[in-house]
């Protein structure tokens, strides 16, 4: 799923929760419903995942382009 | 000595003169009677209200646009850095722009407000081009000055927010004469670099001239055509830049611009798991609702003594009014019944048996009392006869002395001696007792 599909998910998850929520689908539906859902949810859990951030300098032109790391974040 | 100058040596000299004492020089006035020939050069004449010259702005020498980036109108007041140029074959004189600006509103803000106008009518504003910001940028460029508050207020509010998002930082010089090239060149960097979501142009707040980079033409039309989202976070909230118009989303300030492109960490995750609890327990909901329903089918599938006893009271009711209406019915048969036995009872043969009874007992007694009677006369016409009878008897007769003589084989009385022969048995009847005697002898009669 691309990056933009994270919002659309997570609508998505919102509307599946509030029909289960409302409880009135099937139950199959339900559960292929349910299944879904922690599908989305691990699809976003895994965008959410925490990972330090890199703060870098895009320094140079088009063929010498060079990434060096910014200095001037504290604690980064 | 009278020295004579001939036309050429008069204008040569008027030419030096007025070039050397006019070399270079300011002059302001309102354009008038502007002329663009296919040289590309302009022409116009400068006036006020008094007085007029005319002036010329040679293409190579231009480069106008470049450092003022407005376009001369008619009637506009404008200052002039020109130099007096004398035309020999002509004799006349001219001013040769070197830069205009225009006067009153300002330069800046003339050249701002026509290259907006003129950006509009291209539709590099159009909402219809505006690309949408990621939701979850994976890495940010931010082209910005590396030192100073911009590039920390940014670093800071999406660590708060955002801390899992790569920041790439371009740095630019954000004010004087060659931010705009760099401001361009640290865009096309980011470009071809690769892998940066959304762009960020930031800069902090100042004069116009100070944001006048980000005003600039070829950047207006870099950002346009920049196939990453690009956020324009010029200045304060009030100033805007061509950059922002242009741009794919403008924040008002650096901080907003960070605020804009990165949603809240903390507030997604914490959705998230708040989304997961409430599938979680709506899903164990559903399930428990399926469960009751089918443990109370259950229920009802095992206990059918429930329709049994509705259809007993059923029954019970139709019973008891079966029976009263069954009751009822017997009252009416029974008053019905009492009705025609009381009819019946009127109508009675009791009184008429009893008439034919009567009548039946006179009968009987006139019957018997004449049967009485006819029995007196039967027996006394009996005695009568009897005693004739008694006469007649052969037992009076055998009293007199005569006797029956009876064949003993035949047992028929012998009434002929034809009917006897010696030897037969007979038995001989007296009045009193009989004997019995053999034939000897037969005489006939």
């Amino acid at each position: 799923m691309a990056k933009e599909k994270f919002e659309d998910a997570l609508e998505r998850l919102e509307d599946i929760v509030r029909k289960m929520e409302a409880g009135d689908i099937p139950l199959d539906e339900a559960l292929k419903s349910f299944e879904e859902g922690i599908k989305i949810i691990r699809f976003c859990s895994a965008k959410l995942e925490e990972t330090e951030r890199r703060v870098e300098m895009l320094l140079g032109k088009e063929d010498s382009l060079q990434v060096k790391r910014f200095q001037g974040e504290d604690g980064d | 000595m009278k020295e004579i100058l001939t036309v050429s040596q008069l204008n040569n000299n008027i030419k030096f003169l007025l070039e050397e004492t006019f070399d270079f020089l300011w002059v302001e006035g309102e354009v008038s009677n502007l002329r663009r020939p296919q040289s590309g050069h302009v022409y116009f004449t400068l006036k006020d209200d008094k007085s007029q010259i005319n002036a010329v702005f040679f293409r190579q020498f231009g480069g106008y646009k470049q450092r003022t980036n407005f376009e001369l109108e008619e009637g506009l007041s404008v200052l002039c850095r020109a130099r007096l140029n004398v035309y020999l074959p002509r004799g006349e004189y001219q001013l040769v722009i070197e830069s205009v600006e225009p006067l009153g509103v300002g330069a800046l803000q003339k050249a701002f407000e026509q290259l907006k106008a003129r950006l509009l009518a291209e539709g590099l504003f159009d909402e219809r081009y505006k690309t949408r910001i990621p939701f979850l940028p994976k890495k940010i460029g931010v082209v910005t000055s590396p030192t100073g508050a911009v590039i920390k207020d940014i670093l800071n509010i999406t660590k708060r927010r955002f801390p899992i998002a790569d920041i790439l930082i371009a740095p630019v010089l954000v004010q004087g004469d060659d931010a705009a090239a760099e401001i361009i060149q640290a865009l096309c960097n980011l470009h071809s670099y690769g892998g940066v979501d959304v762009i960020v142009i930031a800069r902090g707040g100042g004069s116009l001239e100070d944001i006048a980079p980000f005003n600039d033409e070829v950047l207006a039309r870099e950002i346009f055509r920049s196939s990453i989202p690009i956020v324009s976070a010029v200045g304060h909230e009030t100033d805007f830049t061509i950059c922002d118009f242009v741009a794919d989303l403008r924040a008002p300030t650096p901080s907003a611009a960070a605020e804009l492109i990165v949603p809240e960490w903390m507030e997604l995750t914490t959705k998230i798991n708040i989304l997961k609890q409430r599938l979680m327990s709506g899903f164990a909901r559903h399930l428990k609702n399926k469960r009751d329903k089918i443990a109370g089918l259950q229920e009802r599938l095992k206990d059918p003594r429930r329709f049994l006893i509705n259809l007993q009271i059923h029954l019970d009711d139709l019973r008891e009014r079966l029976g009263a209406a069954l009751h009822h019915k017997k009252q009416n048969l029974y008053n019905d019944l009492g009705q025609l036995e009381l009819r019946l009872r009127h109508q009675s043969p009791a009184r008429q048996i009893n008439e034919k009874k009567i009548l039946l007992k006179n009968i009987q007694k006139d019957m018997f009392n004449s049967f009485s009677y006819h029995v007196i006369a039967l027996r006394e016409r009996l005695q009568k006869n009897s005693a004739i009878l008694e006469s007649l008897s052969p037992l009076s007769v055998l009293q007199r002395g005569y006797s029956i003589t009876r064949s003993m084989a035949s047992g028929m009385t012998v009434r002929h001696a034809d009917v006897l022969n010696i030897g037969d048995d007979v038995n001989i009847q007296l009045a009193k007792g009989n004997f019995n005697a053999k034939i000897e002898k037969i005489s006939q009669g």
